[in-house]
């Protein structure tokens, strides 16, 4: 029995010769890929791009907000660019992020090769992208037609008496695409996780973050139908004049905001559990310890998916729903910050008694843990609904959810990346750069967030492009603009750590912080196929148990607490290792590797995609019409749309998945 | 118990390689169910989710037409007037017989018998292209008497939930008679079974959705409104003979 931790030095035991195919470099082998590593990498690399052009955003936002009376952006341009930032950062940014772990890290923590369906993987992907891009091309139409109702999108606002522009359609055909885009992704997650696990590992030795991806897939499917029916109503009024949302047709704004929110509060959990993940693959591996509470931490995660079904109405306490709905729901809110609790005790639990190392991946999820704590916290509050009433529109409420989402997911999602790096690139990022990096954006982030409860609950409303001299408000505005500009330039300083340590990060190997997970027992980066032979897990922490025994099972023991014996960012691959040596080193991966049969490249999945984009693009440019309904047109670019959609489906089906 | 992290041989390569979509026979899962039957369950389970919400907005706004026009806004016609339950009992009927169809179609492919698969297969495409054939009839009928989309609510939440109900009708046809074509070039065999089971599954689903949406569309009672908001000279209902006689005048 060999060891799985380096399975490079295998010997040529394949019993089957080779089938690996060859690989076409450069852009077509990006276009046609469906490795899951590379759709990662792709999902990665595209949601930083729009976290950053989300940023952008912000910090015109805050511009705008740095003193009274300012006038450098008009309300028009104002309400766009909040709407784009709340659409761009929870759709475009957050989400596909956490996906792209799910890509590159969750099938290699369950020790399989790809994905179940890894063309599915690759349609999903590029649906993403273009949903993205029909959000974000609305630009190029003029600011009256980039959508500007909100990221909530409330009837009748969006109604087309009340917004006679395309902004809304763009707004809603790219939601539409990017629901699709998770919906099918999250389909060949759950299909993935419960079908291809290693051989012995049960469900609940599955790590945290596979569960959290799991349940997290559970919710976007059982979410995402809700917004989808509520967009089709609205594309039905807003295109054919049904009267869903219309008051005077006899239909209910109210409605909206019931589809919409019994989505969107699912939602903020699909933001926020795969961070919860991440924090809890990080926790144990920086505290010599594994994580606290295992089992309960698990049914924590799923009491919190299942109870954020029925909290919807919490968001609509000044609607008027009556006594009897707000106790209810203000009862079940309440109830969420129990499991919630639960497992921010655990991971206190986890580093009590460890030896903590705060690499910049503990770091930022430590700042993780503090800062959601924040936020969970006034979370609370908003469930008082007599608070909530006074809270709501306000800046208070926009420095919760930026606690629970820049605290909590990003910090979160930015520590993965620190703590995933080395395993996609083979090096670690820059540290001491890192910890820079921390601490500028905690600070930058505090100064941003903090400040704006003082001003909600001196009554500064949110989503106006500007206030007066003399309302109070001028002093701390400036703080927090200041503390945004911080902010955005600790963002630059990641995307400068990832770029720079691409090429003068320290190389190291397999796993250099000697993580207990499976995803660490391939090389750094994992060949193609990700592991010659498929690993047997006979263990929750596989490496750790296969390193120092297995007795750490009792979470008294002090069996690998104390051993830990690495240095943060040493490599086990002799780092003078010269580029010859290492590629001739994959060369021999590549043919050790000619055993396992992977399946081909495929172009039909971008097809497929670019079919439904040319379709949503048909109904939004207005040549050549063919049919006018409401503010859009299906032209015949729309035509072409959908016979290259069902083009692309056909080929897809009819293409043999390997040969 | 030492040695905690072992490894297998994967004998063969293909057992674990991911992506083989006709390899449904040969690789086995942590599970046991096959990848594309256990992702259709998921699948329906969101489906669930999306009938769900329209048909929680269809009772939402039931019988707010008629609300609307008692305080004398909107317009008719009304459901009470329009709604043909023995009509629609016979396309229920037709669509409940196809799974029986789809059922014996798996049976047969099952067992290895290749034209009971194919002629059960052709029968319930045929029953479900006979299902649709009454909804357009029903539509145009309700369209005759002066129901659209934009006439009163029940116009909007009837045509949208039996719409999108027709659009999984009509998605299974195509989806039935694309497996017929493959079985007719020979394609679809005894050990592709699983790819007519995955397709029976949505199937059978589609069905079900029917079941709920014929009790609360037809089968609880409206409002009564008399004739009020017919079309003006609106025949109460055209007759189906009548409806064949033009639509086979329009072919012959």
């Amino acid at each position: 029995m060999a060891s799985i931790a380096q399975p490079h030095v295998q010997s040529h035991q394949a019993t089957v010769q080779p089938v690996v195919h060859k690989q076409r470099s450069g852009l077509w082998d990006w276009l046609t890929t469906i490795d899951h590593k590379k759709i990662g990498i792709l999902y990665g690399v595209t949601a930083i791009l729009f976290l950053m052009i989300g940023g952008l955003e912000a910090m015109l936002i805050r511009t705008q907000l740095v003193a009274a009376d300012n006038t450098l952006i008009e309300a028009n341009t104002y309400n766009a660019l909040f709407t784009m930032h709340g659409t761009t950062m929870i759709f475009l940014g957050v989400m596909p992020l956490s996906v792209a772990f799910w890509n590159y890290i969750m099938v290699l923590q369950i020790g399989a090769r790809d994905v179940a369906f890894p063309r599915l993987n690759a349609f999903s992907y590029w649906l993403f992208l273009f949903g993205g891009i029909i959000l974000n091309m609305s630009w190029f139409f003029g600011v009256n037609e980039v959508p500007n109702q909100g990221w909530y999108g409330y009837a009748p606002l969006t109604e087309e008496a009340w917004s006679p522009t395309r902004a809304v359609d763009f707004w809603i055909l790219s939601l539409q695409i990017l629901g699709i885009a998770s919906m099918l992704g999250a389909f060949n997650f759950i299909v993935t996780i419960l079908n291809m696990r290693a051989p012995g590992m049960s469900l609940m030795r599955m790590p945290m973050f596979t569960w959290t991806t799991l349940i997290t897939s559970i919710l976007l499917i059982m979410a995402f139908p809700a917004i989808t029916i509520a967009l089709v109503f609205l594309m039905m009024d807003r295109w054919v004049g049904t009267g869903f949302y219309a008051p005077a047709a006899g239909g209910d704004p109210l409605l909206w905001q019931h589809l919409f929110w019994v989505f969107g509060h699912p939602e903020v959990y699909i933001l926020i559990l795969p961070a919860f993940g991440v924090v809890s693959e990080i926790v144990p591996t920086f505290s010599r310890k594994p994580l606290f509470g295992y089992s309960v931490m698990v049914y924590a995660t799923a009491a919190i998916a299942f109870l954020g079904f029925g909290v919807w109405a919490h968001h609509m306490f000044t609607t008027g729903l009556g006594p009897t709905a707000n106790s209810v729901f203000a009862a079940t809110t309440m109830t969420i910050a129990i499991p919630t609790g639960v497992k921010i005790f655990n991971w206190l639990g986890t580093m009590t008694f460890g030896q903590i190392k705060f690499t910049t991946p503990m770091l930022f999820a430590v700042g993780m843990i503090s800062q959601f704590t924040i936020g969970g916290i006034s979370g609370v509050m908003h469930a008082v609904v007599p608070l909530d009433v006074h809270h709501n529109d306000s800046y208070f409420v926009i420095a919760h959810f930026h606690y629970v989402l820049f605290g909590g997911s990003l910090f979160g999602l930015i520590a993965g990346i620190y703590y995933w790096y080395p395993k996609v690139t083979g090096r670690v990022m820059n540290e001491s750069f890192g910890k820079w990096n921390f601490w500028i954006m905690f600070t930058g982030f505090n100064l941003t967030f903090f400040p704006m409860h003082f001003l909600g609950l001196q009554g500064m409303p949110r989503r106006y492009y500007s206030y007066g001299e003399g309302s109070g408000w001028e002093f701390w505005n400036v703080v927090v603009s200041f503390g945004a500009f911080l902010l955005g330039f600790s963002m630059l300083m990641l995307l400068f750590n990832i770029g720079q340590s691409l090429r003068t990060g320290k190389r190291v190997g397999a796993n250099p912080w000697d993580a207990p997970t499976l995803e660490w027992a391939t090389t750094s980066p994992p060949p193609v196929y990700n592991f010659r032979e498929i690993p047997q897990v006979a263990h929750r922490d596989p490496l750790w148990a296969e390193k120092y025994g297995t007795d750490h099972e009792d979470e008294d023991s002090e069996v690998g607490i104390t051993i830990a014996g690495q240095e943060v960012g040493t490599a086990d691959v002799p780092d003078d290792k010269d580029k010859e040596a290492l590629r001739l080193q994959q060369a021999e991966e590549e043919d050790a590797g000619h055993g396992i049969h992977m399946p081909n490249p495929s172009y039909y999945p971008l097809i497929a995609a670019l079919g439904m984009f040319l379709l949503a693009v048909g109904m939004l440019i207005d040549f050549p019409t063919l049919v006018a309904l409401g503010p859009v047109d299906f032209s015949i670019v729309a035509v072409l749309g959908l016979v290259t959609l069902i083009g692309g489906i056909f080929g897809w089906s009819f293409e043999p998945a390997s040969d | 118990m030492t040695q905690a992290v072992e490894v297998v041989h994967a004998s063969g390569g293909a057992g674990h390689a991911a992506g083989h979509g006709g390899d449904d026979h040969t690789s086995h899962t942590a599970t046991g169910i096959n990848h594309r039957k256990l992702a259709m369950w998921l699948f329906l389970a969101s489906d669930c989710m999306f009938f769900g919400s329209l048909i929680a907005t269809y009772m939402i706004y039931r019988g707010r037409a008629e609300e609307v026009f008692r305080e004398g806004a909107g317009a008719g016609p009304f459901p009470s007037q329009l709604i043909d339950i023995p009509f629609t009992s016979v396309s229920a009927f037709v669509l409940l017989m196809s799974s029986l169809t789809m059922v014996l179609s798996l049976a047969a492919l099952q067992k290895n018998n290749l034209r009971g698969s194919r002629i059960w297969l052709a029968a319930t495409a045929i029953l479900g292209a006979t299902f649709l054939g009454g909804q357009y009839f029903e539509f145009t009928e309700f369209y005759h008497e002066g129901l659209s989309l934009q006439t009163n609510m029940f116009g909007a939440t009837f045509f949208t939930l039996t719409g999108f109900h027709g659009l999984h009708v009509a998605i299974g046809v195509i989806w039935l008679l694309t497996l017929l074509y493959v079985s007719l070039r020979g394609g679809l065999k005894q050990k592709d079974a699983m790819s007519l089971e995955v397709a029976g599954l949505y199937w059978h689903f589609v069905d079900i959705v029917w079941i709920i949406i014929f009790t609360l569309v037809y089968l609880v009672p409206y409002e009564e409104m008399g004739t009020e908001g017919l079309e003006e000279g609106g025949e109460h209902g055209m007759r189906l003979i009548e409806f064949g006689r033009n639509a086979l005048g329009t072919f012959f």
